[in-house]
């Protein structure tokens, strides 16, 4: 399974990001992770929502440049080396675009992978036998 | 010192003599060898014959910098190309540049008017000047240079962008003059003070121009390196600096009115305003010979005097300059029209065609931003992806204007859209 994740173009203005996780408020979409890219002039907000298609619509309506992607978001066990053990499987199949972390309250974590190949990516991990969840799954933990 | 008496002191009346006469024989020279003034004076009803005098300037039609433009490159020129020894081009408002030729009177009367301008500065052959100004198709490099030589100083060509050769020469050659922007002074006189060697220079004289500056900012110039800053005006369209300069009595800049016909015209009626009323200034070049201008609108605001100046010039003498009649933004020594923006933004398809150009002046350089909207369509998550969108438009804004720029991208809709016209510039710089 592959999860859509909505990404959204912010200039370093004071008080963008708070204007982005407000309209997604009023809409009663859930933010599930966050990770922000910033460069000195803008940044990048990658966000796993409950219902991204939703929020992108009302976000691009509040004047915002988003986007949705296809991203893998893969189940790892609280381990040392587990992440590690992941990346190492695809490694030499796709490229990891970039990568952050997705906190449960269950006893796994989890980390969203963009990947150079989705397709491939997902095969491969797979047949090693991990798991990667849809956006429902994810709501849901 | 005067350079040349009989011609900058010489009696109003000897003057409009000089100025009658050589109108007369400039509109017979136009009129016969270019077509486009010879057009524009049909269909004004105007005959060279009905041109007696000064008196009758008004019948004849303008010139702008658009006629230039549609005559790209050597349309207006009034002789055969073996005839032209030099050419110059500054930016144009829509990405065409303005191409001016010389004779080889035309650069004489250049060095000519550049040599008064550097006699009222108090250079001569004494002096090392350093010439800071771009050296090109920028008009002033070479022209302060020929002025420059002519009055017998000894003249470093040290064009523009190594600030730090530029000081350490100041210093080992005793230069005792310099030439260049105002502001690109007040940044020297920075690095002078940031490496220690502003009580190591020999500097008496600046001859200072290529963009708009104020009495403070010369009062800056002359407190921080103990020299007299003095105004140097020109264009390129009309011949380069030298046009006008100030004496040492800072009263208004004196124009070479024996080369250079001024009258300042209402904007909006394009009437002639009373000496001493603000108004556009309008030159008739009249003894250029490569690319004759008859009333040429420069857009400049000003007013004049022509009232005997206390140095013993009797030469008409136009005020500081309180702004522009068109949206002409002058950065770092370079004509930028916003129309030149839009229009190179035309060819990126990643952005909006609306931008907003803010203009600041920092560390006395000037700095251009210019924000662009993202299109919604090439938006991407990846950082790289907007950095390559980025570069692109810095890459098209450097072509189109001549001078680099910071990009900021912005989200769509983020820059505001007037019922009316929109804003497009944000002038943070001070000029008083
Ligand atoms: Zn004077």
């Amino acid at each position: 399974m592959s999860a859509k994740q909505l990404s959204v173009f912010i200039e370093n203005r004071q008080g963008r990001l708070g204007e982005v996780l407000s309209v997604l408020k009023n809409n009663e979409v859930n933010l599930l992770s966050l990770s922000l890219a910033d460069t000195t002039e803008y940044g990048i907000l990658r966000l796993i929502v409950s219902y991204p298609e939703k929020g992108k619509e009302c976000l691009t309506k509040a004047g915002f440049s988003c986007m949705l992607a296809d991203v893998l978001v893969v189940k790892i066990p609280h381990r040392t080396g587990a992440l590690q053990e992941i990346l190492e499987c695809v490694s030499d199949k796709v490229s990891v675009e970039y990568a952050y972390g997705l906190s449960t309250d269950k006893a796994d974590a989890c980390v969203v992978l963009k990947v150079s190949d989705i397709k491939t990516a997902r095969d491969v991990l797979s047949q090693n036998g991990i798991e990667t969840l849809s956006t429902d799954e994810i709501d849901k933990l | 010192m005067i350079w040349n008496k009989e011609m900058e002191c010489a009696s109003r009346e000897e003057m409009r003599k000089l100025q009658s006469k050589r109108l007369v024989e400039l509109v017979r020279y136009v009129y016969e060898r270019v077509p486009f003034y010879r057009q524009k004076m049909e269909n004004a009803g105007v005959r060279p014959e009905d041109i007696k005098g000064v008196d009758d300037i008004a019948k004849l039609p303008f010139t702008t910098k658009d006629d230039l433009r549609d005559n790209y490159p050597f349309g207006l020129f009034a002789v055969p190309q073996r005839d032209i020894v030099r050419i110059h081009a500054s930016s144009g408002t829509t990405g065409k540049a303005t191409v001016v030729g010389y004779t080889q009177n035309d650069l004489d009367v250049w060095a000519e008017c550049v040599a008064r301008c550097m006699t009222m500065a108090n250079v001569g052959k004494d002096d090392i000047i350093q010439i800071a100004y771009g050296y090109g198709l920028f008009t002033g490099g070479l022209g302060a240079h020929s002025g420059a030589e002519k009055v017998g100083a000894t003249v470093v060509p040290m064009s523009t962008g190594n600030s730090k050769k530029l000081t350490t020469m100041m210093v080992d050659f005793g230069a005792t003059a310099i030439a260049c922007t105002p502001s690109y002074l007040l940044h020297i006189s920075e690095v002078l003070r940031e490496e220690k060697l502003l009580d190591k220079i020999k500097l008496k004289s600046a001859v200072c121009g290529a963009e708009p500056w104020t009495e403070k900012m010369r009062g800056e110039i002359e407190n921080r390196l103990g020299v007299k800053a003095y105004d140097i005006y020109g264009l390129s369209e009309v011949m380069g600096p030298g046009v006008a300069c100030d004496c040492e009595f800072h009263a208004g800049l004196h124009v070479c009115e024996d080369h250079f016909y001024p009258e300042i015209i209402d904007a909006k009626t394009l009437t002639p305003v009373a000496d001493g009323e603000t108004g556009e200034l309008v030159f008739t070049t009249l003894t250029k010979e490569g690319i004759p201008l008859i009333r040429y609108r420069t857009k400049d605001l000003t007013s004049i005097t022509r009232e005997k100046c206390e140095c013993g010039r009797t030469s008409a003498r136009i005020s500081r300059f309180k702004g522009r009649s068109d949206d002409m933004l002058i950065i770092r020594g370079v004509n930028v029209f916003p129309s030149q923006v839009e229009s190179a933004l035309v060819d990126v398809e990643e952005v909006t065609p609306h931008y907003l150009m803010i203009v600041d002046r920092v560390n006395n350089l000037d700095t251009l931003e210019i924000q662009v909207e993202i299109d919604e369509k090439y938006y991407t998550d990846e950082i790289r992806g907007i950095e390559k969108i980025t570069k692109k438009i810095a890459h098209v804004i450097q072509q189109a204007l001549g001078i680099s720029a910071k990009i900021t991208l912005v989200s769509p809709f983020a820059l505001k859209r007037s019922e009316g016209k929109a804003v497009h510039v944000i002038d943070n710089r001070k000029y008083d």
